[in-house]
C-alpha cells in the first residue's frame, strides 16, 4: 500500500518536479530504478514536511515573541464566583477587546494543573485563581507568582485600601502583593429550626449546648444524625481550626513550635471527634469532604452541621436541598476559648510570573474585584473581601439575615487562618488531621496528637 | 546515460546505496527514535530525580543527595511498605478470581448456545465503561447512609456495612470492584484460545472415560497453558498499576487511613500533593524495577518449563 503510494507519487514528482535533477541515477538498471526513486521521494517529502513544520514553528514563535497578544488565558475554580464572573465577560471583552480563554477546574484538578504547567514554566496561563492559604506560601517561594506591588497602587478609584488586612495579608509575601482576596470564608453553624423546636431547645451558643442539641435530635429522630461535618483527614482540618481555635489552641504556638499535642488541642480533637463519633451518622465515613458531609445535611438527615459559609447556598437553594425553608445560621458555638471561628480568604487572584501579558492580566484581576463585581458576586451569595461591600447595605441584602449576623460576629474576632500555615500544607494537614479521624473511630485521639506534634514539628524544623 | 553506470560512484551514490540497502531501518528510524527517547527521557530524568532532594518545583535549585532517598524509602515502614503490601494483596487477590471467574464464564460460552451473541454483548458491558465513571458508580452504590448496596442488604436484613468508608473494608470492596470490571477481559482472552483448540484431545479422553472435571483438568487447561500465562501477565501488570477507581473513590493518600494506597497513589500523593520529586521518584523507580522482576520471573519461569 504505502509502496504504491509511494511509486506513483515518483512518476509524478519525475515528470514535473525532478525531471532535470533526477535524471542521473533514476535510469539504471531494473530493480535499482524504483528503490532509489522511492527512498528519494521519501526523503524529499519528509524533507519537505520538516521544513514546513519548521517554518511554522517559528511564525509561532515570532508571534508569542513581540509580547503581549490580544487573548488572555484564565484558569478558574469552579466555584459561584466564577459563575458570576463568567456571565458577565462578554463586557470585559467588549470594553478591553481582548478575547478571554477560560479554563475551569475543580479545586483537586486545578492544583494538578498548575503542579505540572508552572513546574514547566509555562507561558500558557496568564490569570490564575488560586488559594493563599494552601498554595501562596509555595507558589511564592517558587516565584510562580508575579509581584503587583505597583499594579494594586496604580488606580486609586479601584482602591487597594478597600480590601480587608486580614486576606490582604494572605496574599502579600516579603513585603511584595502576589494576589488579589476575592473570596472569604468563615465558619459558621447550619442548623435545623424545625428539629431544635421539636426538641425545645435554642439554638446551641455554647459547645456544652452545641453537644446536648445533637444528642437530643439523634436521639428523637431515628435516622437522622444529631451533627456531621467533614471527617477526611486532610478536609476535616479546616473545619476543625474553629473548634481547635474555641477550645482555646492553635495549630503552631507563639514560638512557632507545634501546639497540637496541648491540652486545649486534645480536647478539640476529642470533642469533635466524639461529636461525630455518637451523634453523626451511622457507619460514618472517614472520607468526607464538603460534598459529603453538605449532602448528609441538605437531604435531611442531620440536624446540626458546621461549615464555610460561602457555602451556604447549597443549603438554602431548595433546587439542592431539601431543607431549605428551614435552616437556620449562627455563629460558632463558644468553648472554654470563646466563639473564635477563622475568617480567611479562600481564593485569589495572582498572574503566572512568566505571562507575557501581565499588563492584560492586570486589567482583568482589576475589572473582575471591582466595587461593582464585587457587589454582584456577593449578591449571588459569595462574601467578598472589599469593606465597603460589606458596609453597604445591598452587600448583604441577598443573605439570609441571621446568616449576616453570624458572619459578622465572626469577621470581628475571626482567626485568619484556617490550617497551618507553613510552605508544605498538604502534608501538614494530614498530620494534624490524623488525630481527628482517631477521634472519629474511637481511637486514643490524645496518643495520635502527640504522635502528629512530633511529625509536625519535624515539618517547621524543616522550613 | 550508459556513461554514468561505469563512472565512480559520488558521495550521494555511496550514501543512497547505503540507505538503499537499509531503508527498512532507515525509514523506521525517526518512529523508533521517537518512541524510545520517548521511554528513555523520563526515565532517566526520573532516575536523576530519585538521586536528588527537589521539592517544592522541579525548577528550583536541588542537591544530589545520592542513595539516601533510596534508604529513607526503604526504610519506611508507616507508608512505603503497607503500599507495597495493599498493591499485591489488590493484584494477587482480583487477579486470582479474575482467572477462577474468567475461566468459568469462558468454559460455558465456549460452546454454541441459544442469545449467545447477546450474552457475549452484555458481559463486555463492564470492560468498556470509563474507570473514573465505573469508580464513581460504585461510588453511589456503596455509600453507607444513601447508597443502593446496603438497602439490598436492609431487605434480607443484614446490618448496613461501612463498604468503601471502611478502614478494613475499602480494599476488599475495591477489589470487587476491578473483578467486576476486569473478569470480561480474562473471558475474552480465554474464551479466545479455547477457541483456537481442537476437540479431538477432548474426544479422545471422553472415549477413554474421563468425566468432566478430568477432561478439563488434564486435557483443556494444560493445552490452553500459554493463554493462561499471557493473561496473568497483561491484567497482572494492569492490575499492578491500577490507579483509576482508587482515586476516583478514595481521593489523593487513598482514605483517611491509606486503607487503599497503593505504590501508584502513593507515588502520585508525593508528587502531586507533596511536592516531593526526589521522593516519589524513587518510589517510581522501585515499583518499576519491581514490576520488571516480577516479569522476569514469570517469562524465565515459562521458559525454564518449556526446556
Amino acid at each position: 500500500m504505502f509502496y504504491w503510494v509511494a511509486f506513483s507519487f515518483e512518476t509524478d514528482v519525475k515528470m514535473h518536479l525532478l525531471g532535470s535533477v533526477a535524471q542521473v541515477p533514476v535510469l539504471q538498471i531494473g530493480d535499482t530504478v524504483k528503490r532509489h526513486s522511492v527512498f528519494r521521494v521519501a526523503a524529499i517529502v519528509a524533507a519537505t514536511v520538516i521544513a514546513v513544520g519548521t517554518l511554522t514553528a517559528c511564525g509561532a514563535g515570532a508571534s508569542d515573541g513581540d509580547g503581549a497578544s490580544k487573548t488572555l488565558r484564565v484558569t478558574l475554580a469552579n466555584h459561584v464566583w466564577t459563575d458570576t464572573i463568567k456571565s458577565k465577560l462578554p463586557e470585559f471583552e467588549a470594553a478591553t477587546g481582548l478575547t478571554v480563554e477560560l479554563s475551569q477546574y475543580g479545586e483537586d484538578q486545578l492544583s494538578d494543573q498548575y503542579n505540572v504547567k508552572l513546574n514547566a514554566g509555562t507561558d500558557e496561563i496568564d490569570v490564575m485563581m488560586y488559594r493563599p492559604l494552601q498554595e501562596g506560601k509555595l507558589f511564592a517561594k517558587n516565584g510562580y507568582l508575579a509581584d503587583l506591588s505597583d499594579d494594586v497602587d496604580s488606580n486609586a478609584d479601584w482602591d487597594w485600601s478597600d480590601f480587608q488586612p486580614g486576606p490582604v495579608g494572605s496574599t502579600t509575601h516579603d513585603g511584595n502583593v502576589v494576589g488579589v482576596p476575592i473570596i472569604t470564608e468563615q465558619e459558621v453553624l447550619y442548623y435545623r429550626k424545625d428539629l431544635l423546636a421539636k426538641a425545645g431547645l435554642e439554638v446551641p451558643t455554647t459547645m456544652v449546648e452545641l453537644e446536648a442539641a445533637a444528642k437530643a435530635i439523634k436521639e428523637q429522630n431515628p435516622g437522622v444524625a444529631g451533627f456531621v461535618a467533614r471527617t477526611g483527614k486532610s478536609a476535616a482540618v479546616t473545619q476543625f481550626s474553629s473548634f481547635l481555635y474555641s477550645f482555646g489552641g492553635d495549630f503552631i504556638d507563639e514560638n512557632g513550635d507545634s501546639a497540637i499535642a496541648s491540652p486545649e488541642a486534645k480536647e478539640a480533637y476529642a470533642f469533635y471527634g466524639k461529636l461525630i463519633r455518637e451523634y453523626g451518622p451511622d457507619n460514618v465515613s472517614t472520607d468526607m469532604s464538603w460534598p459529603e458531609a453538605m449532602a448528609i445535611f441538605t437531604q435531611g438527615q442531620a440536624g446540626l452541621y458546621t461549615e464555610a459559609d460561602s457555602l451556604y447556598k447549597n443549603a438554602t437553594d431548595p433546587e439542592t436541598s431539601k431543607v431549605s425553608d428551614t435552616v437556620g445560621f449562627a455563629p460558632m458555638p463558644a468553648g472554654p476559648g470563646g466563639s473564635v471561628a477563622y475568617n480567611v480568604p479562600s481564593w485569589a487572584l495572582g498572574v503566572n510570573a512568566e505571562s507575557a501579558n501581565s499588563a492584560e492580566a492586570w486589567k482583568f484581576i482589576e475589572w473582575a474585584t471591582s466595587q461593582e463585581l464585587t457587589l454582584a458576586v456577593q449578591q449571588d451569595g459569595v462574601p467578598g473581601a472589599r469593606q465597603s461591600v460589606w458596609e453597604d447595605p445591598a452587600g448583604t441584602s441577598t443573605y439570609p439575615a441571621d446568616l449576616a449576623a453570624a458572619i459578622s460576629t465572626s469577621s470581628k474576632n475571626g482567626v485568619g487562618h484556617d490550617r497551618p500555615l507553613v510552605i508544605k500544607v498538604p502534608e501538614a494537614r494530614e498530620i494534624v488531621g490524623d488525630p481527628i479521624v482517631v477521634a472519629i473511630t474511637g481511637g486514643d485521639s490524645d496518643a495520635a496528637a502527640n504522635a502528629a506534634s512530633d511529625a509536625f514539628q519535624g515539618i517547621l524544623d524543616d522550613e | 546515460m550508459t556513461t554514468m553506470v561505469s563512472t565512480k560512484p559520488t558521495v550521494w551514490e555511496n550514501f543512497s546505496t547505503w540507505a538503499n540497502r537499509h531503508r527498512k531501518w532507515l525509514f523506521a528510524s525517526p518512529a523508533m527514535i521517537f518512541v524510545g527517547l520517548l521511554i528513555a527521557v523520563p526515565l532517566g530524568w526520573t532516575l536523576y530525580l530519585s538521586i536528588t532532594d527537589s521539592e517544592g518545583s522541579v525548577r528550583a535549585e536541588s542537591n544530589v543527595v545520592g542513595l539516601n532517598n533510596y534508604v529513607e524509602v526503604l526504610s519506611d515502614f508507616d507508608r512505603f511498605w503497607p503500599a507495597v503490601m495493599r498493591t499485591f494483596v489488590f493484584t494477587g487477590g482480583a487477579l486470582a478470581i479474575e482467572m477462577v471467574l474468567g475461566m468459568c464464564i469462558a468454559l460455558l460460552l465456549w460452546r454454541p448456545f441459544r442469545g449467545e451473541k447477546w450474552v457475549r454483548v452484555a458481559i463486555l458491558l463492564p470492560l468498556v465503561a470509563t474507570p473514573v465513571a465505573v469508580g464513581m458508580m460504585w461510588r453511589l452504590i456503596f455509600d453507607p447512609n444513601i447508597g443502593f448496596a446496603n438497602q439490598v442488604l436492609s431487605w434480607v436484613g443484614i446490618p448496613a456495612q461501612p463498604w468503601l468508608s471502611g478502614q478494613y473494608t475499602a480494599l476488599p470492596t475495591l477489589m470487587f470492584v476491578d473483578i467486576w470490571q476486569w473478569t470480561p477481559m480474562v473471558v475474552l482472552m480465554l474464551l479466545a484460545g479455547l477457541t483456537s483448540l481442537s476437540d479431538e484431545p477432548d474426544e479422545a479422553a471422553r472415549i477413554d472415560g474421563a468425566n468432566a472435571w478430568q477432561r478439563f483438568w488434564f486435557v483443556t487447561l494444560p493445552l490452553l497453558r500459554a493463554t493462561v500465562i499471557v493473561t496473568i501477565v497483561l491484567r497482572g501488570i494492569d492490575a499492578l498499576k491500577t490507579f483509576d477507581i482508587l482515586y476516583a473513590t478514595k481521593g489523593k493518600g487513598g482514605g483517611s487511613f491509606h486503607e487503599v494506597e497503593t505504590l501508584n497513589i502513593y507515588a502520585f500523593g508525593l508528587s502531586f500533593d507533596y511536592n516531593d520529586y526526589g521522593i516519589a521518584s524513587t518510589v517510581l523507580i522501585l515499583f518499576f524495577l519491581l514490576i520488571i522482576a516480577i516479569m522476569w520471573v514469570l517469562t524465565y519461569r515459562r521458559k525454564a518449563n518449556r526446556s
